[in-house]
């Protein structure tokens, strides 16, 4: 098999003397939805979190595209990366946020040019271009002249999925993108992720959506106590589970 | 207030206003005294109006106006900048930095402004000579503090250093008010430090600065006067030497306070047209819709959207 787009090994995160990830180990193929289910403070959102670097590992390794994360290897020494060494391997990865997080002061097209523009110096007409091809790909072409605050909640967080995208990121991120929103806004933001994923995007989906999971993932971990639990198809993770904690979780959520 | 004499309605009621007698007490007294005011401001002659006019353009008034500009202009932006670094030190991750930020706040807002431009203009019986060399080791060049350190430079440097005390507070509190989540947003997207702080914290940050700058832009164009104590001739001590010369005081303070207000009433409407620029996306914007329908596509994803000129105009809203 080629190399893994994302492969985790044995990585742990401790917040003082909590430890928040107690070793995970997990890879995730090209083109694969990878979906982490598990109740809240299981340390989904850490582990994604880790991927991008917004959070530093406390232990173990990883690798994004066969590049280790936050630290360059010289012979049997670790060397942290700078900043700004750190912010090019974010590049490639896009990442979408609970909250959107869209710059507020700056247009939807704006938004998703800013990345583009600034960190991979391209041309403005040229990123104007393509961001309002993206934007129109998220169904919002004729929104690119509104602010943030003009948006609904599910329309901000498409602009959010364009910004990311605009960066031709291998990876993308999302860190539960329907649970701020609205029900009746949930699936335009769903229907989107699903065409993403049906454009071959490798994606990592943190979510409470299990319908989402069971369509579109291609596998669903089931996270715990900072610990993998159970990994496998959608089907058999989420309709036949082997481990009573995952049983446990499911019945309630299904109930 | 309303003096609209009541008509029935449909139902033949009159509806009958609610009257405030204490308002209108109020108000009679408050044009009484004001009234009152301006008469004897009038009527007392000792106000020699007549010297107020002939001296309010007269050529060393009008220099030492621009003068005070001057200063204020150059001391505000220094202060700006200073504070701005300032601030960025005090949230900095390294502590000397951070300490060291917060020793400059508490040594330049603890001491009175006052004794700051004394201590600069008097630097010279401190410090006899400043060079350039070394340190601890030899010195290349050397030059006489006198000779550098002019009325103007003293006022200079006393008004800027505890401008940006108190300018790096007012930035500190608008870069602390960004949420967390657009400093992660930026790193996401692979921003550095500095662009992050240059594209996404500081405009936005601006908003809440602006407001408080704009009060410290007026409070500097009247502590510019405080430099009469080291004789530098800006507006007020201009305005001093001719007093002093021909004894007419009260006339030529008010010269000095009709321009101090004159200007504090341009630089008010000067913040109201910079706040307005970074309101942008946080209320609506009055008089400029967006040029795409507002309403409409419910629908999501996909589909053949109406695409608009795909070639748009660059900068959509300036």
């Amino acid at each position: 098999m080629n190399e893994p787009v994302l492969r985790a090994h044995n990585v742990r995160k401790s917040f003082g003397h909590l430890e928040i990830l107690k070793g995970i180990t997990l890879e995730v193929q090209a083109g694969q939805v990878a979906c982490l289910l598990g109740p809240s403070g299981s340390g989904k959102s850490t582990f994604l979190r880790c991927i991008n670097h917004l959070e530093k590992i406390s232990d173990g390794e990883m690798w994004v595209h066969g590049d280790r994360i936050g630290y360059r290897r010289a012979g049997n020494k670790l060397h942290e990366l700078k900043e700004n060494e750190t912010a090019k391997q974010r590049a490639s990865v896009g990442m979408v946020f609970q909250q959107f997080n869209l710059f507020p002061h700056r247009t939807a097209l704006e938004n998703v040019i800013e990345g583009p523009t600034i960190v991979q110096r391209k041309s403005r007409a040229k990123a104007m271009a393509e961001g309002m091809e993206l934007l129109d790909r998220v169904g919002l072409a004729d929104k690119y002249q509104h602010y943030p605050s003009q948006l609904s909640g599910g329309q901000q967080q498409r602009v959010a999925i364009a910004r990311a995208l605009a960066l031709k990121p291998k990876l993308m991120l999302f860190d539960e993108p329907t649970s701020a929103l609205d029900p009746e806004l949930v699936g335009e933001v769903l229907e989107v992720m699903t065409s993403l994923a049906a454009s071959g995007m490798t994606m990592i989906v943190v979510t409470h959506e299990m319908g989402f999971a069971k369509e579109v993932g291609d596998v669903v971990h089931f996270m715990a106590d900072g610990q993998l639990v159970e990994s496998g198809s959608p089907r058999q993770v989420l309709e036949d589970p082997r481990e009573p904690r995952t049983q446990a979780f499911l019945s309630k959520v299904l109930a | 207030m309303t003096t609209r004499t009541p008509e029935p309605q449909e139902n033949g009621l009159v509806i009958v206003p609610a009257r405030y007698l204490g308002r209108w007490i109020a108000a009679v007294a408050v044009v009484g005294i004001l009234l009152m005011l301006i008469y004897s401001m009038f009527a007392n002659e000792r106000f020699h109006w007549d010297v107020v006019g002939e001296y309010l353009f007269a050529a060393p008034v009008m220099a030492g106006l621009g003068r005070t500009l001057m200063l204020t202009a150059i001391s505000m932006l220094i202060g700006i900048v200073l504070g701005i670094v300032v601030a960025v030190c005090r949230l900095s991750a390294n502590p000397i930095l951070s300490t060291a930020a917060w020793a400059y706040s508490w040594f330049f807002r603890g001491t009175p402004l006052m004794v700051q431009l004394l201590f600069w203009f008097f630097l010279a019986a401190l410090i006899p000579n400043i060079g350039l060399g070394i340190p601890f080791g030899p010195q290349l060049l050397s030059i006489d503090t006198n000779s550098v350190i002019s009325p103007f430079t003293a006022a200079l440097l006393g008004l800027s250093l505890n401008e940006g005390a108190y300018m790096g507070e007012i930035v500190r509190s608008g870069i602390r008010s960004i949420a967390a989540g657009q400093t992660e947003a930026a790193k996401a997207i692979g921003m550095s430090r500095l662009q992050t702080m240059r594209r996404v914290i500081l405009p936005q940050a601006m908003r809440v600065i602006i407001p408080p700058t704009g009060n410290e832009t007026i409070g500097m164009l009247k502590y510019t006067s405080l430099v009469i104590v080291i004789g530098y001739s800006e507006l007020l001590t201009s305005v001093s030497i001719i007093y002093s010369r021909n004894f007419q005081t009260i006339p030529l303070l008010i010269v000095a306070a009709i321009w101090y207000l004159a200007v504090t009433a341009v630089l008010s409407v000067g913040q109201y047209f910079v706040e307005r620029h970074f309101e942008r996306g946080f209320t609506p914007i009055k008089g400029k819709k967006p040029a795409a329908p507002a309403a409409s596509a419910t629908g999501p994803v996909t589909g053949p959207t109406p695409a608009p000129s795909i070639e748009p105009e660059l900068e959509p809203s300036k």
